[in-house]
């Protein structure tokens, strides 16, 4: 019968086997590798970037108790054409109180307008200047993003999204971007 | 003069630790990977500055491109619940087994009507289904309006939380898309809502 020797390293008696002592350490480099390629692919794969969530709040269309009438000199139109134009004027479409302008995106095009504007307002009424963001039916979904988030940089929070009137529309029309 | 002896040092290093470090960092990775789910219709997402993360539980999304809307809900259980509101509401007799493929389901881009054919369906047959998306019109009658109310009442149920809804569009997607379902939104009070995009530096 196979029977552990404790004896300690006896000497070579009468031929008795001796168990071979093996070394209990193994070889991990193989391992490591396999480890560190997992994860290198698990790295790479997972999104580092999740998707980010803008919040919109609509105006609530059936409730009339909150709603107080809103100077016009306040009121800042933004109206949404194709090709990522648009036209913005202030006050109402029947005599706005600065002839409308077609401008684009960005720095220089819709948020120089609005920080001058709100700025202008502010110094006016002490309040925050209300915008009124009216896409067309030639915008696109990635425009009203854009000027949402535009409002967000810029900080303003009155804001509302509302549907296009048929002047607006003519507007957009005779300034081609329609 | 005697020459400096080099002593000879074995190569090999213990990879013990290291080992242990790999594995556990394996580990974390393959625990914090959530399996991407592919969507039927892609969806070029604008870019923004919001730095909003979206919610992982109680959430709905609407996928919207091509004019198509796909709608789809998160956790299995408020599914289940949603698709029970549903056949209530168009008279559709579910069995458990249908049942239990809805809970699978990553998204409802199939109309209603075709749902329970869909839901007999093998993955590779469900494949070559074309993806029309969920109905919606102007109406209030749609079944987009339908779908959320239910997914509403079902989470409100099973978690007993305001479920949030997020709309997932296409850049290109042109605005009376997007202004048909936020009037199906707003027709049972959801007032607000998320618009998903990707990050944008802000060019300050």
């Amino acid at each position: 019968m196979a029977e552990l020797d404790t004896s300690g390293g006896g000497k070579h008696k009468g031929g008795k086997v001796r168990s071979k002592k093996a070394s209990t350490r193994v070889d991990l480099t193989a391992m490591v590798d396999l480890a560190f390629l997992l994860i290198t692919f698990f790295i790479l794969t997972t999104t580092l970037q999740k998707p980010k969530a803008m919040d919109l709040t609509m105006p609530d269309k059936d409730d009339n108790h909150n709603q107080l009438p809103v100077p016009e000199t306040r009121t800042m139109t933004v109206l949404l054409g194709k090709d990522n134009k648009i036209e913005w004027y202030m006050g109402l479409p029947q005599k706005p109180l600065t002839p409308p302008s077609v401008t684009n995106f960005g720095k220089a095009g819709i948020r120089e307008s609005l920080i001058e504007q709100g700025k202008n307002v502010m110094a006016k009424s002490g309040k925050e200047m209300i915008v009124l963001i009216k896409p067309s039916d030639k915008s696109t979904y990635s425009d009203m993003v854009s000027m949402m988030d535009e409002l967000n940089i810029v900080g303003n929070q009155q804001r509302a999204i509302v549907d296009i009137s048929p002047m607006e529309v003519d507007l957009l029309k005779r300034d081609n971007i329609y | 003069m005697p020459r400096a002896k080099v002593s000879r040092k074995s190569t090999a290093i213990d990879m013990t630790a290291m080992c242990d470090v790999a594995f556990l960092l394996l580990t974390f990775f393959i625990l914090s990977a959530k399996p991407k789910v592919e969507d039927p219709i892609h969806a070029d997402i604008p870019a923004s500055t919001t730095i909003q993360a979206l919610p992982e539980s109680d959430f709905a999304q609407l996928l919207v491109a091509q004019g198509k809307v796909i709608f789809s809900v998160e956790g299995a259980d408020v599914r289940l619940e949603t698709l029970k509101g549903m056949a209530d509401q168009y008279k559709i007799n579910f069995t458990p087994e249908e049942l239990k493929a809805f809970q699978g389901l990553d998204n409802v881009s199939v109309p209603i009507g075709v749902l329970k054919q869909y839901l007999n369906m093998t993955n590779q047959e469900r494949a070559g289904v074309a993806k029309t998306g969920v109905q919606v019109d102007t109406t209030d009658n749609n079944e987009l309006y339908w779908w959320v109310k239910n997914a509403r009442k079902a989470d409100k149920l099973v978690h007993n939380k305001e479920l949030k809804i997020a709309i997932k569009g296409d850049s290109k997607e042109e605005y009376p898309t997007i202004a048909k379902i936020i009037k199906t939104l707003q027709k049972q009070k959801v007032n607000k809502f998320g618009l998903i995009t990707s990050l944008k530096a802000a060019t300050k």
